[in-house]
C-alpha cells in the first residue's frame, strides 16, 4: 500500500489539526509513510500534499533535503553506524568497516535479501557509549564486532521484534501525535496509543 | 551632510554612497538604488517577486548601531537617514568572493551556451568579478539537459540556485511544480519524479534565468545574442496586450521576450504567446493570392485576385443589393486595418452586416457602452466580479495579474460561473450556476430581496447572501466575458445590465480575440461606428465625410450565418475569420460558407473556411507589420514590424484600399499615419489620440482610450492644436456622444432540464485546434485531448465511474469520449473544452437554443 492507509490516515488528520497552517505537519506525516511504506514512495508523497493542499514538488522538495527520510527502498533494518568523533576514536569506522564486511554490502547499499541496509552517519548523540549506532532509529552502544555480529543475529531471527520496530519508525514522533491530537482533537477517530514504546 | 533634504512623509531619504537619494518607505536598497543610477549587482532579486536574499551578490555595507556591516541590499528595508555604501573595498571584497562561490561549481561553458552574450553571470562575473579562482577541484556533474516539461530543459550544472525559477513558479504562476530537491551538498532544480513542469507560464522561468540553466526548446541552439535584432511590440495573441521584445534573425522570427509594462504585464508572457511566433514563420502561410477555377484554389496576381473579388462583390451587390454582402472578422487586424475594413465595408459596400466576434462574444453595446475599468482598477478595486471565461485557459496574464491581486489581499473575487476555473480556489466566492440562467443569478445578488431561502439558477440563497455581502463595498469591477460558448450570449449581456446598477460599478471586458476590442472600437460590428458610436448617433457626424451609410443596423455572425445558410445573403468576406472551426455552431457556419454564392477570404493561413473561398488574399501578421492594437482595457500600443510578410502579402489595410478602389470607392488612406488622422479625427473615443502622443516616450505602456479630458470640453476655451483642428470645421454637426448600454429585455426562461439530460458548458482552452497553436510545432504538442468533466453526484446518479469512457449524445451528434468526477461542475450540468482536435464541443452546439443539453450513457 502506497497512499495512508487505514491505520495511518486518521493520525495524519489527526495531525494536520494540531498545526494552524497544515504544510507544517509535513515532516511528521512523512515519517507516518516512511513508517507504513518501508520509504518515501511517490504515491505516499503524492497523498501528503493532497492532504496538506501542497504541490508533489513541494512535498518532494522537503522530503528529499532530511537525511532520514528515504525516496528510494531501504532494507527492513536500517544500520546507521555513527564515525563522528567520539565514535571515530572509539573504533566507530572499524565497526562500519565490520559492518559492510559482515553484511556484504557498502555503507548505501541493501542486502540483496532486502533486510539490512548500512548508512555512515554523523553523531547520534550517544557519545557516553562509542561506539554506537542505531538500527530503525533504536540506539545501540559500546558495539564491538562481536556484539554487531549477534546483534544481526538476533534481528534476523525475530528475537528484537519487540524491541526494533519495523522500519521507519520514529518513537517520539509517534507518541507526540497520539497524544497531542487526542487532547487537541476531541475526535472519536484518534487511534488507540500503542503502549510500551521506547523512545 | 550639510544640506539635510526636505523629508515628505511620501519619501524617505538615505545616502547611498556619500549621495543622497529619495526613496520610497518599505522598498529595498536595491531598487532605491537602481533608480537613482547606483546599479547593484544580483542574481536572485527580481523586481516582481518577492526578495529571498539568496545569491547574496548584492552585499553592500550599511550603517547600523555598531559601524557598517554588510548586508543584502535586496533585503534590507530603506529607512529614513540610513547610510549606505556600495563601492568600498570591503564591498568589493564581498562581490569577490560571493562570484568565486558562484563559479565553483558552474562550468563556464559560456560558448556553448544559449545565454551567452546576454548572461548577468557573464556580465557580473566581468564588472564585478575576481577575474581568479581558487578553486581547482573537479566540478559538480549533473546529466546534461533534463526535461522540466516540454519547453523547458534545464541544465543542472549551471544553475546556480538563485530561486528564481521556483520562486515564479509559486509566487507569481502559482503552480509551484519546480522545487529545491537534495537541498545540501547536491541540490538542484527538479520537478517530482515524472511530474512535468506544464504550466502555462513555464517560458517566463526561461527568461528570467540569470543563467544559462533554463532553455526553452524553440529557441534552443538558434540564434547568438548578438545575431538577434528587436523591436518593441504587443502581443496579439489574447486581448490582454502584453509588451514583447519580438526577435529575429534573418528573416525569421526567433524569440519574444516579455517586456515589463508596469499596467499590463509585469514582464510575464504566457507559453502560447510567447511561442506562438513559430506559426508566423510556418511554411505553410498563405503566400500569394488565390483564385477559384473550378474546384481548385489556383495561385494569381494580386490584380487579378483583386478584380475577382471586386467583381463578385459588385455582381451581387447589383444582382441582390447592398445588404447582401457581410463581412466575418477582423479581431487579428490591427486598430488602422479595421478601420480601413469597416469603412470599407460600411460606405463602399454599403452593408452593416459586420461583425468582428464569432459568436464567441457579446453584443457590441455591452462591451463598448459600459463604464470601463483597467487592469490596475480591478486589482485594487474593493471586490472583482467575474463574470467571464476561464482566464487562465483565455487571458492567461490577466489571471496572473488578478490571481496576485487577490493572494495579496488587494481585492476579493466573487465568480459567477458555470464550471470551476483557474481562479476559483482563489476566489472568495465561487457561485456556479446553472447554464442559461446567469441572469436570474445577478438579479438575485443585486436585487436580493424575496425568495430568501430558494436557491437561484442552482445556487443557494446562503452562498448568494454570502456574497451580495462581498459586493456590498460597492465599486465592484466586472470582469464581463462569455461563460460558456453553449448558451445564448445575450442572457450574460441582460446579466451585465443588473450588476451595472451596483453603485459604482465599472467593467473589463474580456473578450479573448486579439484586437477584438480595436475591431469593435473601429466599428467593425453591426450598428455601431468607429470611435464607440451607435450607427442611429453618429450618421450625421460620420455621413459628413464618408456620405451615405447603411439605414439600419445589420446582423451579427450568428444573423449572417442563418441568413447565409438559408441561401439569403449572397456573399460573404472573412477577414481573418474561421468560422468553421471557430463559430460556436461549427455545422450553422459550414452550411453558410456553402451557402453564400461568393467567398472571399482575407487570411494567413488555409483554414476550414478559407479553403472553400472563391478569393483568398494573403495577408501580412504580426510582427510583419506596423499598426496599433487596442487590449481589453481599451489600452491602445503600438505593433512593431520585425520581418517581412512571406511571398506578396500585404497588411490588411491596403488590400481593404486596393479592393476600394476596383468596387469605385475610395477610403483615401496611403500609409498608416493617414488612417490613423482619420481614426483621431473622426473616432469619438479616439479623439486627442494624435501619432505623436502615441509614439511619445511616456507612451510606451501605450494609452488607455477614450483620454480623460473629453475633448468637448477641453476645446471648450483652450487653444491646442487638437481643439484648432476641431473649431475650423465649419460644420454644425458635433461630435456624438459615446454610445452607452441600454441593458437588454429580460429574457425568457429557459427550457427546463429533465432528469436524463445534462446542459452542456463549454470553453476555450489555452492550447486548442486554433491556426496560431496548430503552426506552431512547439505548442500543437501541448494539445490535450478532451475530457468531459460531470459533478460527482450525477456520475453517481447515472451509473457512470470517473475515467471511464462514455457516449456522449446531442441532436447534432454523438461522441466517445472520457468522463471524469469533478465537483467544480454544478449538477445537472457537464462540461467539455469548445476546440480541442478530439471531441470538441464545438460539434455539439445548436447556435439556435439558448442552452444546449446533452445525454451520457456508458458505451
Amino acid at each position: 500500500m502506497s497512499r495512508l492507509g487505514p491505520d495511518f490516515l486518521p493520525r495524519a488528520i489527526a495531525t494536520i489539526a494540531l498545526y494552524p497552517e497544515p504544510r507544517s505537519a509535513m515532516l511528521p506525516i512523512l515519517h507516518l509513510v516512511q513508517e507504513q511504506n518501508g520509504f518515501l514512495t511517490e504515491e505516499g508523497m503524492a497523498h501528503v500534499a493532497e492532504l496538506l493542499g501542497l504541490s508533489q514538488a513541494e512535498v518532494y522538495g522537503t522530503a528529499t533535503f532530511y537525511d532520514m527520510f528515504f525516496t528510494h527502498p531501504v532494507g527492513n533494518y536500517l544500520v546507521s553506524v555513527c564515525t563522528n568523533i567520539a565514535c571515530l576514536l572509539n573504533g566507530g569506522y572499524e565497526l562500519l568497516e565490520h559492518a559492510e564486511q559482515s553484511l556484504g554490502v557498502k555503507a548505501g547499499g541493501t542486502t540483496p535479501d532486502g533486510q539490512f541496509t548500512v548508512e555512515e552517519v554523523e553523531c547520534i548523540g550517544l557519545c557516553g557509549n562509542a561506539p554506537c549506532l542505531t538500527v530503525n532509529w533504536r540506539f545501540f552502544g559500546d558495539v564491538t564486532n562481536e556484539g554487531f555480529d549477534s546483534l544481526v543475529g538476533d534481528l534476523t531471527a525475530g528475537r528484537l521484534a519487540e524491541t526494533v520496530p519495523p522500519h521507519g519508525t520514529l518513537c517520539r514522533v509517534r507518541r507526540t501525535v497520539g497524544l497531542e491530537a487526542a487532547a487537541a482533537v476531541e475526535s472519536t477517530s484518534v487511534p488507540e496509543l500503542e503502549s510500551g514504546e521506547r523512545s | 551632510m550639510a544640506d539635510a533634504p526636505e523629508t515628505s512623509t511620501d519619501t524617505v531619504s538615505i545616502t547611498v554612497d556619500g549621495k543622497v537619494i529619495a526613496a520610497q518607505p518599505g522598498e529595498m536598497i536595491i531598487a532605491a538604488a537602481e533608480r537613482n543610477g547606483v546599479y547593484i549587482p544580483r542574481f536572485c532579486y527580481h523586481p516582481r517577486m518577492r526578495p529571498v536574499g539568496m545569491c547574496r551578490m548584492c552585499l553592500v555595507q550599511v550603517k547600523g548601531p555598531r559601524g557598517f556591516a554588510l548586508s543584502p541590499a535586496c533585503y534590507v528595508a530603506v529607512a529614513e537617514g540610513q547610510e549606505v555604501v556600495t563601492d568600498s573595498p570591503e564591498v568589493k571584497k564581498a562581490q569577490d568572493g560571493v562570484l568565486e562561490f558562484l563559479l565553483v561549481n558552474h562550468p563556464l561553458d559560456c560558448p556553448v551556451c544559449d545565454k551567452g552574450g546576454e548572461c548577468p553571470l557573464q556580465d557580473q562575473t566581468l564588472t564585478f568579478g575576481p577575474g581568479e579562482t581558487r578553486f581547482v577541484e573537479e566540478k559538480r556533474h549533473w546529466a546534461k539537459p533534463i526535461n522540466l516539461s516540454d519547453l523547458v530543459l534545464l541544465d543542472r550544472e549551471r544553475c546556480i540556485q538563485c530561486d528564481r525559477c521556483t520562486r515564479f513558479a509559486d509566487e507569481v504562476a502559482g503552480d509551484p511544480l519546480i522545487e529545491f530537491v537534495g537541498r545540501g551538498a547536491s541540490i538542484e532544480v527538479n520537478t517530482f519524479p515524472d511530474l512535468p513542469f506544464s504550466s502555462y507560464f513555464s517560458g517566463n522561468t526561461v527568461q528570467i534565468c540569470p543563467v544559462g540553466a533554463l532553455t526553452a526548446t524553440p529557441y534552443r541552439f538558434k540564434a547568438r545574442p548578438w545575431d538577434l535584432e528587436q523591436v518593441e511590440s504587443t502581443c496579439t495573441s489574447c486581448a490582454v496586450g502584453c509588451r514583447v521584445a519580438v526577435q529575429s534573425s534573418g528573416a525569421k522570427l526567433t524569440r519574444y521576450l516579455g517586456v515589463d509594462a508596469d499596467p499590463v504585464n509585469h514582464g510575464w508572457l504566457c507559453d502560447r504567446g510567447r511561442f506562438d511566433f513559430e506559426a508566423v514563420n510556418s511554411d505553410e502561410r498563405v503566400t500569394a493570392p488565390l483564385v477559384r477555377k473550378g474546384d481548385e484554389l489556383i495561385e494569381a496576381s494580386w490584380g487579378e485576385a483583386l478584380a475577382a473579388a471586386a467583381k463578385g462583390l459588385a455582381d451581387v451587390t447589383k444582382l441582390h443589393g447592398k445588404g447582401s454582402v457581410a463581412v466575418i472578422g477582423g479581431a487579428r487586424l490591427p486598430n488602422e486595418d479595421a478601420f480601413a475594413w469597416a469603412k470599407l465595408a460600411k460606405v463602399v459596400l454599403g452593408t452593416d452586416h459586420v461583425d468582428c466576434q464569432l459568436g464567441d462574444g457579446l453584443p457590441a453595446a455591452a462591451v463598448l457602452g459600459l463604464p470601463r475599468a483597467t487592469i490596475d482598477d480591478a486589482c485594487r478595486a474593493p471586490v472583482v466580479i467575474l463574470l467571464g471565461p476561464d482566464l487562465k485557459e483565455e487571458l492567461p496574464v490577466l489571471y496572473l495579474r488578478l490571481r496576485a491581486a487577490a493572494v495579496d489581499g488587494k481585492t476579493k473575487i466573487v465568480e459567477l460561473t458555470p464550471h470551476s476555473t483557474g481562479l476559483t480556489r482563489y476566489a472568495a466566492a465561487s457561485l456556479g450556476y446553472r447554464p442559461g440562467e446567469v441572469a436570474l443569478l445577478a438579479r438575485a445578488l443585486v436585487e436580493g430581496g424575496g425568495g430568501e431561502d430558494a436557491d437561484v439558477a442552482g445556487v443557494s440563497a446562503a452562498a448568494i447572501a454570502a456574497a451580495r455581502e462581498l459586493i456590498s463595498a460597492g465599486n465592484a469591477v466586472v470582469v464581463l466575458g462569455r461563460p460558456s460558448l453553449a448558451e445564448y450570449g445575450s442572457s450574460v449581456a441582460e446579466a451585465a445590465g443588473v450588476l451595472a446598477r451596483l453603485p459604482g460599478a465599472r467593467f473589463l471586458p474580456a473578450l479573448r480575440r486579439a484586437n477584438v476590442h480595436g475591431a469593435l472600437d473601429m466599428g467593425l460590428a453591426p450598428g455601431v461606428l468607429p470611435g464607440r458610436v451607435a450607427l442611429a448617433d453618429g450618421r450625421d457626424w460620420f455621413g459628413r465625410e464618408w456620405g451615405a451609410l447603411p439605414a439600419e443596423p445589420g446582423l451579427d455572425t450568428l444573423g449572417i450565418l442563418t441568413t447565409a445558410a438559408d441561401g439569403r445573403l449572397q456573399a460573404l468576406i472573412l477577414l481573418g475569420a474561421d468560422p468553421a472551426n471557430d463559430f460556436p455552431d461549427r455545422q450553422l457556419a459550414r452550411r453558410a460558407i456553402a451557402g453564400a454564392g461568393f467567398v472571399v477570404a482575407v487570411d494567413t493561413f488555409l483554414t476550414d473556411s478559407s479553403r472553400h473561398a472563391d478569393v483568398v488574399l494573403p495577408a501580412a501578421t504580426y510582427a510583419e507589420r506596423a499598426g496599433t492594437t487596442t487590449n481589453l482595457e481599451g489600452r491602445v500600443s503600438r505593433l512593431g514590424q520585425k520581418v517581412t510578410p512571406p511571398g506578396v502579402a500585404w497588411p490588411d489595410w491596403m488590400i481593404a484600399s486596393e479592393l476600394a478602389v476596383r468596387l469605385g470607392g475610395d477610403l483615401g488612406f496611403d500609409s498608416l499615419e493617414s488612417i490613423w488622422a482619420e481614426i483621431e479625427r473622426l473616432a469619438p473615443s479616439h479623439a486627442g489620440l494624435t501619432t505623436a502622443t502615441l509614439s511619445a516616450r511616456a507612451s510606451r505602456d501605450g494609452v488607455v482610450t477614450p483620454l480623460p479630458a473629453a475633448p468637448t470640453e477641453a476645446t471648450a476655451d483652450t487653444d491646442d492644436e487638437a481643439a484648432g483642428a476641431d473649431a475650423t470645421g465649419e460644420a454644425p454637426v458635433n461630435r456624438p456622444a459615446l454610445l452607452s448600454f441600454a441593458a437588454p429585455e429580460r429574457a425568457g426562461d429557459v427550457p427546463a432540464l429533465d432528469s436524463y439530460s445534462l446542459r452542456l458548458v463549454t470553453g476555450h482552452k489555452l492550447y486548442d485546434s486554433a491556426t496560431s497553436v496548430r503552426r506552431s510545432p512547439s505548442l500543437a504538442g501541448l494539445v490535450a485531448k478532451g475530457k468531459l468533466r460531470v459533478n460527482p453526484y450525477d456520475l453517481d446518479r447515472l451509473g457512470l465511474t470517473t475515467g471511464g469512457r462514455i457516449r456522449l449524445q446531442a441532436p447534432r451528434a454523438t461522441m466517445v469520449l472520457e468522463v471524469v468526477a469533478d465537483a467544480g461542475v454544478p449538477r445537472g450540468s457537464a462540461s467539455l473544452p469548445f476546440n480541442l482536435p478530439s471531441e470538441p464541443a464545438a460539434d455539439l452546439i445548436d447556435g439556435s437554443l439558448a442552452v444546449n443539453d446533452v445525454r451520457i450513457e456508458t458505451t
